[in-house]
């Protein structure tokens, strides 16, 4: 049985079923991101004068630099990645999908090796409400790049090929599907280093 | 569309792939049905047993008092337990997956014309995310902490220290990502997969009203996730997101950080709560719509308004939430603006309220149970809604502020208001799904107890409230001078919230009977013009329908002039 | 775009990304480099946001197709947008503008 739209675009409203679902899955994103968000302002207002700043100062900015543009980097393969399945390119896609993992793979080593510095200087989330919002944001946001992860293994393994030989529209589709949501992931963490790191 | 339906692959499915990870929304919707009315019944037996303490405080609860040690007597906790989680259980693992899990997914389909919801996978992933969540919101019971004490609101401070709220959490994880799988799935449903001439106007109340509520989920819900994540690393990971600095608690400052706010959890928790609210009522009102334009043979009075209204409601409810906390200390021009938008929040409520009363007018009204539970729905959510408008204003909120009012009024909306309908749609649906007719007898039987006893538990809620008894106290309020005068009542609300109980008898003897034994139901029993109606009873397998649906009329064409039969279903021309 | 699915057009799509790619590039540097200058914290709050939201209408405009989407897409995402600053607004204003809120450093206690 084949559920109406899934590959061609319904006339009236010009879309495909998948790409209005990953949408109203960002959207609720948007907001799970605003409330945390949300309560990062809240309790900014409600600390002590200074108390937010000093906190961010020990956090380390070069690596979050760094971080910033290897998760850009993913974004732009992730988005050639489609374009080259749209050129019917499936050995291009392999190449430029294989450097979105590289560098989400770069992404959290980095963000380890962040991590690891603060504990072992005994800074914990319960240190204090910065160090809590900054773990809680950074920790989901990880969790969003890691639940992309596992979806982008599947998706460059070789079941792949097999997927694209079967049905290449409904392939692309779902990459870019999956494009949309990690664009997301990076646009959350554009919001995410100035806020945490050099405010 | 519908044309390539029919040709579904007939392979064999085993017991397991047909009924228990079925990707069909029809299995799924009854899965939904099947697991919510037991929470439900379960929600209502903790219910029972608190009110026996209310009714006769510190003594022997009968039955089931072993459950709660050698005297069994409830302690003071053990009542805080069953009162957070009777509302928790009831509107998160009750209600939301009966009105939108169940009737949503069984009949959205249907009444769209569509062959299966827009992501089949993905519905069956949210029904057993909720069974997950469900799951571990009762093994919260069987914890050596036990469940979770600090009500459903779960307001912190408290709640950061007091027992088994983790459990809580994680279940409510669970629940809310289950509801964000649900509702993204019922929009995309609905707004692709209508069948041909399905224009946005011709959409029944019912689907409509899932619409709109789908909206509040995917964007409220989200909040409350973050807000608890935000408890959970309270809980597990000593943080102070909702702990404030000098914190004493047992004559000791608490050791934490400290500088959180308890208010952001409220914020964050009503945001949602309070679109919430909608949730388990829109869906009501459009079973309710639907029902009346059926019995009452003539269009439904106002259909653009109330569609209008609906939307006007979902959106405006973003912005009322904070009503429910003008005692925290909330400055006057914010308390004006809530207060504000409350008001007006009241309009769309009162517009469709209104329309479905003016539908009645000269209708030939048949009285058959479905009927009867949607009338009795309008004057009862009609109470509910009043009794909040006392509760919206900051004045008189600051007397009736947690006191057994306020319980009687969301109970009047969500107890006689929802449920009612839910029955309504349950009676009404049943012939679709099944294929059988539910008994007429045993449904009258349901009905008339249980109207009257919804009635003897909340409206002497009313009384108690006005005289200033708290809610949350375990004693029913014995030991607060001010109470005694209005206290009598509680043996009276408890007699009647056990006869309720008796009086759900017949409606469970009439589903089994009815299954088992009713009367064949062909495919159009009522005289009905939506689409589910075109379909088989119940629908043929993984397809819905036996042919290709197209729509020629807006949803209720009832009593056209100078035609043949009193309605003009939608599918045909 | 999603109707335009020519050759050309997606070589013309991938300039784009790559132009796009240059730009949030160097908006990251410049973002670090603000934050280094002497400004009050409401500034350089402001300065902040500016940039990052820069960053955010490339990427989201560019790489999620969001200037050539249909209109259902666009209407749900502003619906979201305004319910999105609802919840960080009003919660704050009904925080400031509370009666007899106990904030120490604030009554110099």
């Amino acid at each position: 049985m084949e559920i109406p739209y899934s590959i061609e675009e319904r006339e009236d409203t010009g879309l495909i079923n998948s790409k209005l679902g990953i949408w109203i899955f960002l959207a609720s994103e948007v907001m799970l991101f605003g409330g945390l968000f949300s309560a990062y302002i809240f309790l900014r207002i409600a600390a002590p004068p200074g108390d937010f700043e000093y906190w961010a100062s020990k956090l380390s900015v070069p690596m979050a630099t760094v971080n910033t543009m290897v998760l850009i980097s993913s974004s732009v393969s992730m988005v050639m990645a489609w374009a080259s399945l749209k050129l019917k390119d499936f050995s291009k896609y392999k190449m430029y999908m294989g450097i979105t993992l590289l560098c989400s793979a770069l992404f959290m080593v980095i963000k380890y090796f962040e991590y690891t510095s603060k504990f072992s200087h005994d800074i914990f989330p319960s240190t204090s409400n910065f160090m809590a919002i900054y773990f809680t944001l950074t920790g989901l946001h990880g969790l969003h790049i890691l639940g992309g992860v596992i979806v982008m293994l599947y998706f460059y393994l070789p079941i792949s090929h097999k997927l694209w030989e079967e049905q290449p529209e409904h392939f692309t589709n779902r990459i870019e599907a999956l494009g949309l949501y990690w664009h997301f992931v990076d646009l959350v963490w554009i919001f995410l280093f100035p806020v945490l790191y050099l405010l | 569309m519908s044309s390539s339906s029919n040709n579904h692959d007939h392979h064999e499915e085993n017991f397991i792939q047909k009924y228990i990870f079925s990707v069909d929304h029809k299995v799924i919707g009854i899965q939904y049905g099947i697991t919510s009315l037991l929470f439900l019944l379960f929600g209502f037996s903790l219910m029972a047993i608190m009110r026996w303490q209310l009714a006769y405080p510190g003594t022997e609860i009968p039955i089931v008092g072993f459950i709660f040690g050698e005297s069994g007597v409830l302690a003071s906790e053990q009542y805080n337990s069953l009162g957070a989680m009777h509302g928790t259980i009831m509107i998160f693992l009750g209600i939301v997956p009966l009105a939108v899990g169940a009737f949503g997914n069984y009949l959205v389909p249907l009444q769209i014309g569509a062959i299966d919801m827009a992501f089949p996978k993905l519905n069956a992933a949210s029904y057993w995310t909720y069974f997950v969540g469900g799951v571990i919101m009762i093994s919260s019971f069987f914890m050596p902490e036990g469940a979770a004490r600090s009500g459903w609101t779960s307001y912190p401070p408290l709640s950061v220290f007091e027992n088994g709220q983790t459990i809580w959490l994680i279940s409510m994880i669970f629940l809310i990502t289950s509801s964000l799988l649900g509702s993204m799935n019922i929009i995309v449903t609905i707004v692709q997969l209508r069948a041909p001439g399905l224009t946005w106007m011709r959409l029944p109340i019912f689907t409509w009203a899932q619409f709109v509520t789908s909206f509040l989920l995917v964007l409220a819900f989200p909040p409350l996730e973050a807000a608890a994540v935000m408890q959970l690393m309270d809980r597990v990971a000593g943080t102070s997101f909702f702990l404030p600095s000098g914190l004493v608690m047992s004559g000791e400052i608490v050791d934490v950080a400290g500088s959180g706010s308890p208010l952001l959890w409220q914020h964050l928790f009503w945001f949602l709560a309070h679109p919430e609210v909608y949730v388990l009522i829109l869906p009501a009102l459009g079973i309710v719509g639907e029902i009346l334009a059926n019995n009452t043979r003539k269009p439904i009075w106002g259909f653009k308004s109330i569609i209008y209204s609906m939307v006007f409601l979902g959106f405006i409810s973003f912005i009322v939430w904070a009503h429910h906390m003008f005692l925290t200390g909330m400055g006057q021009a914010m308390s004006a603006f809530f207060q504000t938008t409350t008001m007006i929040i009241s309009i769309p409520s009162v517009v469709i309220l209104t329309s479905y009363f003016l539908s009645l007018w000269g209708g030939s009204i048949r009285f058959n149970t479905p009927m009867l539970f949607a009338l009795a729905f309008l004057p009862m959510f009609g109470i509910g809604g009043l009794t909040g408008l006392p509760l919206g204003l900051a004045a008189s909120d600051i007397y009736l502020h947690d006191t057994y009012y306020v319980i009687g009024h969301f109970h009047y909306v969500v107890a006689p208001g929802t449920i009612f309908a839910l029955f309504a749609g349950i009676y009404y649906w049943f012939p679709k799904m099944t294929g059988k007719k539910m008994s007429e007898m045993l449904g009258k039987l349901h009905f008339w107890p249980s109207l009257i006893f919804m009635n003897g538990i909340f409206m002497p809620m009313f009384i108690q409230g006005l005289a200033g008894v708290s809610r949350r106290l375990a004693d029913g309020g014995q030991s607060y001078a001010h109470a005694s005068g209005v206290l009598e009542w509680n043996e009276f609300m408890s007699i009647s919230a056990f006869c309720l109980g008796l009086a759900q008898i017949p409606f469970i003897v009439n589903i089994f009977m009815s299954l088992f034994s009713g009367e064949k139901a062909s495919r159009n029993p009522w005289d009905s013009t939506t689409i589910e109606w075109a379909a088989p009873s119940p629908p043929v397998g993984h397809g819905n329908f036996d042919g290709p649906i197209n729509v020629y009329h807006t949803a209720y064409e009832y009593s056209v002039p100078d035609d043949k039969k009193d309605f003009k279903p939608q599918f045909e021309n | 775009m999603s109707n335009d699915h020519s050759k050309e057009s997606i070589q013309e799509h991938i300039r784009v990304y790559l132009m796009v790619f240059g730009a949030l590039a160097v908006l990251t540097v410049i973002t670090v480099l603000a934050s280094f200058i002497e400004v009050s914290t409401s500034e350089g709050i402001f300065l902040a946001l500016i940039i990052a939201s820069v960053k955010a209408s490339l990427v989201a405009g560019y790489f999620m197709h969001l200037i050539t989407e249909k209109g259902m897409i666009i209407s749900i995402l502003l619906l979201t947008v305004f319910f999105f600053f609802i919840m960080i607004f009003l919660p704050l204003i009904s925080y400031t503008d509370s009666a007899g809120t106990h904030v120490p450093w604030v009554d110099g206690q």
